[in-house]
This record gives C-alpha cells, structure tokens and sequence, in this order.
C-alpha cells in the first residue's frame, strides 16, 4: 500500500481561538477503509471538507502524492485533487428536480471545459454514468426525478456521482445520518464494497460505534478537534470508545 | 449482458430526446425574441442610423445640470416618498387580506380563490398611469389620487406575490401545528406567516421603491410629486433642469436602497 493523502499538523479554525480542528497529523493508503467515528461537534465534517479543499486550514498541510500541496496549490492543481477526491455528504447536495442520470453527470464537470459542458457530455460519460447506477442500483431510475426518490436512495445517487468522478479517495461524511438501519447498512456495504473491488480509499465519518466496527480496516476516533486513536478496528479499546464521547459529557456537564 | 446493454441504450435514447425537445423550446423563445426585436424596429437600419446621432447630439445639451430650482425641489420630494409610502401602505394592507384567499393552500373556498385572483390580476392589468388619470379626473390634483393609483396598481403586485410565497411554504410545520390543536386561523398566524415573512419583507420593500420610481410617472399627469418639475422641465425643453432633477432622484433611490435593505436587516433577523 502506498500513502495516498499525508495530513501534517492541520488546524482549522473558523473564529478566533476557536479551533474546529486542531493539531491534526494523519495518513491515507491506497484502498483503505476508513473510519472517522466521533459525536457530533468534534470536527469530523471540518476535518473532510478541508481534504477536499473546501474549507481552508489555517495551519499545517495536506499532501497527496498526486497533487503535492493542496493548501499552496494553483486553481488547476486544486482542480485535479477535486476530481481526484470525491464527497458524499449527509443531505445528498442533489438538485431535486433534476433527472437521477443528469444530477451523476455532474461528476464529469471536472473533466471538462466550461464550453464543453454546455452541450451534452460525451456519450462515453453517459455510459459511465448508466454503469455507475447500475452499481448502486437505481439503473431503473435513471430518468426519474430525483425528488421522487427515498432518502437512501437519493444517497446511492449521491454515491453514483462520486464513483463517475472515477476518484482514488471518496470522503463520505456522515452519509447515513438520516437514513433508517437497513438504508445505512446497505450504503456502507455498498461504500465497503466499492472500496474493495475498485481499490478506491474511503473516508467515512460516522458516530455509530457499531458500524464503525462492522465496516472499518481502521478507525480513527475524534473529539474536541483532536484525534484521541488511530488504530486497526479489531484492536480498538471498549476503554477509547468510552473516552471519545466523555469529552461531550463533560461539555455538557460543565 | 446484452440485456443491460440494451436497457442502457434505451435510457440513452430517452434522455437524448429529452435533451432535444429541451433544446427545440429554447429555439422556439430564441425566435419569438429575435421576432420582436424586428418588429419594434431595431434591425431597421434607417431608424438606428437617425436615432442613435440624434440621441448622441442630446447629451450634451444636458450638461452642465443646472440646480437652480433647487428650492421648488424640496416640497415636491417630500411628496413623492410620502406617496410611495403611503400607497406601498395601502397595498400591504389590501394584499394581506387578499393574499390568504388567493393562495391553493390556504384559500377557504374555491370560489374565493377565483374572486381572489381576479381581483388581483384586474389592479395588476390597469396600469398606475391610467389610474393616476382617472383618479385625478375624479378627486383632483395632487398628491392623494397618485397615492391611490400607485396603492391600487400595488395590491395586484404584492398580493400575487405574497400569495405564491404562502404557496411555496413548507408544508411540515403547518402540519405540525395543525397536530397540536391550533384553529385554521393560528396555523396561518403562527406557522405560515414566520415562514413567508422574509419573503413579504423583501417584495415589499423592493415595491417602496419601485412606488417611488412610479411616483414620478403619476407626477406627470398632475397626480404629485416631484414628476411635474420633471415633465415640465422636459416640455419646455430645459434639458439641463431634466438632467439635474435625473440625478436628484438618482441619489433619492440610492439613499432609499440602503435604507430598505437596513430595514429589512433589521426587521428580519
């Protein structure tokens, strides 16, 4: 395995003396299944959008051994590691009155020209793109509305338009926080699954200990910012699980 | 295999012809558009070839502008923002009593949506000049008939408005509060009105200032306003005083902006 994405000492903060996220190192391989548990507030969905680039860190750096720097890096190059990283978030971010097939095709936008992608995407998009939902499932609603879908589905439409991005790394935060049991264990699967046969890394933040323990190669675990263990699931400590929700019991107490 | 091969091709199909008929109603405004843009005359080449020199030799006969009326100004502005926000006051008073009848959703009865909505379209279709002529024509110059026309014109604006934001409301928190008792009457004080509330503020604020734009068009036909200096200013061609008083009101609607969007800030947290 090889290291895909190296996180040196970030801090996020978005007021002053208010870190988000703070003091952060860490790495990612090549096609591993991991898992950033923690409750709400830690810093979870901060610490996956700002490997996206999506927030800024205001300290340390991120690395990817495509792309060298991401926080240093030109439009172009922050471009590419986009392309490269795809996300899934909790409320799908899908245009609801949108077609399933259209709302995936917008996972091509990267690889195109902003003229280009006022005509219709090359015909080899729109296979990828049919593939991509055969995958998770939803060939039959490929011209449905998205509107008209259920919350899990709308989610595997969400995965559908990461997996056309054809990505190394898919950030997923906390994509089944509103969806039912069965929904939930049906999206990580299907995540778990993409991860093993494509060989593409996934970084999926959750604050369900169970699953995190079903699905995870590794777990790392957060609270107040700080990552509090970092270790293969198998090995994780009754005794850590307990310590990453004090600190919310503590805040909430205090 | 070449089941799957044949579903994929079929949804490409469909979604092409999607694209297609997408594009052929583009095509169909793209015409009318180009369509009226030659009838109203701006492909004739004669017509744009006296026009535009002719708009050209204008300009400089507006410069410098000339405030020397200044003092004939002042009374006339004050008219015209007292217009705008009284008429705005009588259209929010008359659209809010109409809004709830002209929206599906909240509407008592079909009919009264019907009565509703005409209303609304009949003082949207008059326009605030020809009111202003009337009006003037029954209860004389001055600022009161143009305040009437501008509130009429208004009610047909702001209630439909107001209307499609109650329809476009969340429908969850009403029924929230349906399923905790409250009457037909709280639902709509209680659960519809703080949803559309900041919508209501923005139309109607945007609708102040538009009453002070429009106050000058009514000014015209002698229904108040600072409209008068300016058509006066216009017919014996002082293009000078016309030029001074278009920057008056530039600084009026400006000044009017700022205070709008201040107050919506502050009215809506």
């Amino acid at each position: 395995m090889k290291e895909l994405l190296s996180i040196q000492r970030l801090s996020v903060s978005f007021e002053e003396n208010n870190f988000a996220v703070r003091d952060i190192s860490f790495s990612l391989q090549d096609g591993e299944f991991v898992v950033l548990l923690g409750s709400s507030g830690a810093g979870k969905s901060t610490l996956l959008r700002s490997l996206n680039g999506l927030v800024q860190p205001c300290s340390g750096s991120i690395r990817s051994r495509h792309h060298g720097e991401i926080s240093a890096s030109t439009n172009r190059q922050l471009r590419a590691h986009r392309r490269d990283t795809a996300m899934v978030f909790q409320q799908h971010q899908l245009i609801d009155r949108l077609s399933v097939l259209d709302n995936v095709l917008m996972g091509r936008l990267g690889y195109h020209s902003f003229l280009r992608s006022l005509l219709p995407l090359p015909q080899s998009d729109r296979q990828k793109a049919l593939s991509a939902l055969e995958r998770v499932g939803l060939i039959d609603k490929a011209l449905a509305r998205v509107k008209d879908l259920s919350g899990g589905q709308q989610q595997r439409v969400g995965i559908a338009r990461a997996l056309v991005q054809e990505p190394r790394l898919i950030l997923a935060d906390e994509p089944i926080a509103s969806l039912d049991p069965e929904s939930s264990v049906q999206i990580l699967s299907l995540l778990k699954d993409i991860c093993q046969r494509d060989r593409i890394a996934v970084l999926v933040s959750l604050h369900q200990v169970e699953f995190a323990r079903q699905f995870a190669d590794r777990i790392i675990g957060m609270a107040a910012g700080r990552i509090i263990c970092d270790q293969q699931s198998l090995t994780l400590q009754e005794s850590e699980i307990h310590a990453l929700y004090r600190h919310k019991l503590e805040a909430a107490v205090t | 295999m070449s089941a799957s091969v044949d579903t994929h091709r079929a949804i490409l199909r469909r979604h092409e012809l999607r694209w297609r008929q997408q594009f052929l109603r583009v095509l169909v405004i793209l015409t009318a558009v180009v369509g009226s843009l030659a009838v109203v005359g701006l492909f004739d080449p004669n017509r744009i070839a006296t026009g535009v020199p002719a708009i050209v030799n204008l300009l400089p006969e507006m410069f410098p502008p000339d405030f020397a009326r200044w003092p004939f100004w002042i009374k006339p502005l004050i008219d015209s923002m007292a217009m705008s926000i009284a008429g705005t006051s009588i259209a929010v008073f008359f659209s809010l009593l109409l809004c709830f009848f002209a929206a599906r959703n909240t509407s008592p009865s079909p009919a009264l949506y019907v009565i509703a909505t005409a209303v609304l379209n009949v003082t949207r279709a008059v326009p605030e000049l020809i009111l202003g002529m009337i009006l003037v024509a029954a209860v004389g110059f001055g600022a009161l008939p143009g305040t009437l026309a501008l509130g009429l014109h208004s009610v047909g604006m702001l209630g439909k408005f107001y209307a499609e934001a109650i329809e476009l409301c969340d429908q969850e928190p009403i029924e929230a509060a349906r399923s905790s008792g409250a009457s037909e009457l709280q639902v709509i004080v209680h659960s519809i009105l703080p949803q559309v509330f900041p919508a209501m503020a923005d139309v109607t604020f945007y609708r102040w200032e538009y009453n002070f734009r429009a106050s000058m068009v009514v000014g015209a036909v002698g229904a108040g306003g600072i409209g008068l200096e300016i058509i006066s200013a216009l017919r014996i061609m002082e293009y000078q005083q016309v030029s001074a008083l278009l920057l008056v009101v530039l600084v009026v609607v400006t000044a009017l902006d700022s205070m709008s969007n201040a107050l919506r800030h502050w009215m809506v947290q």
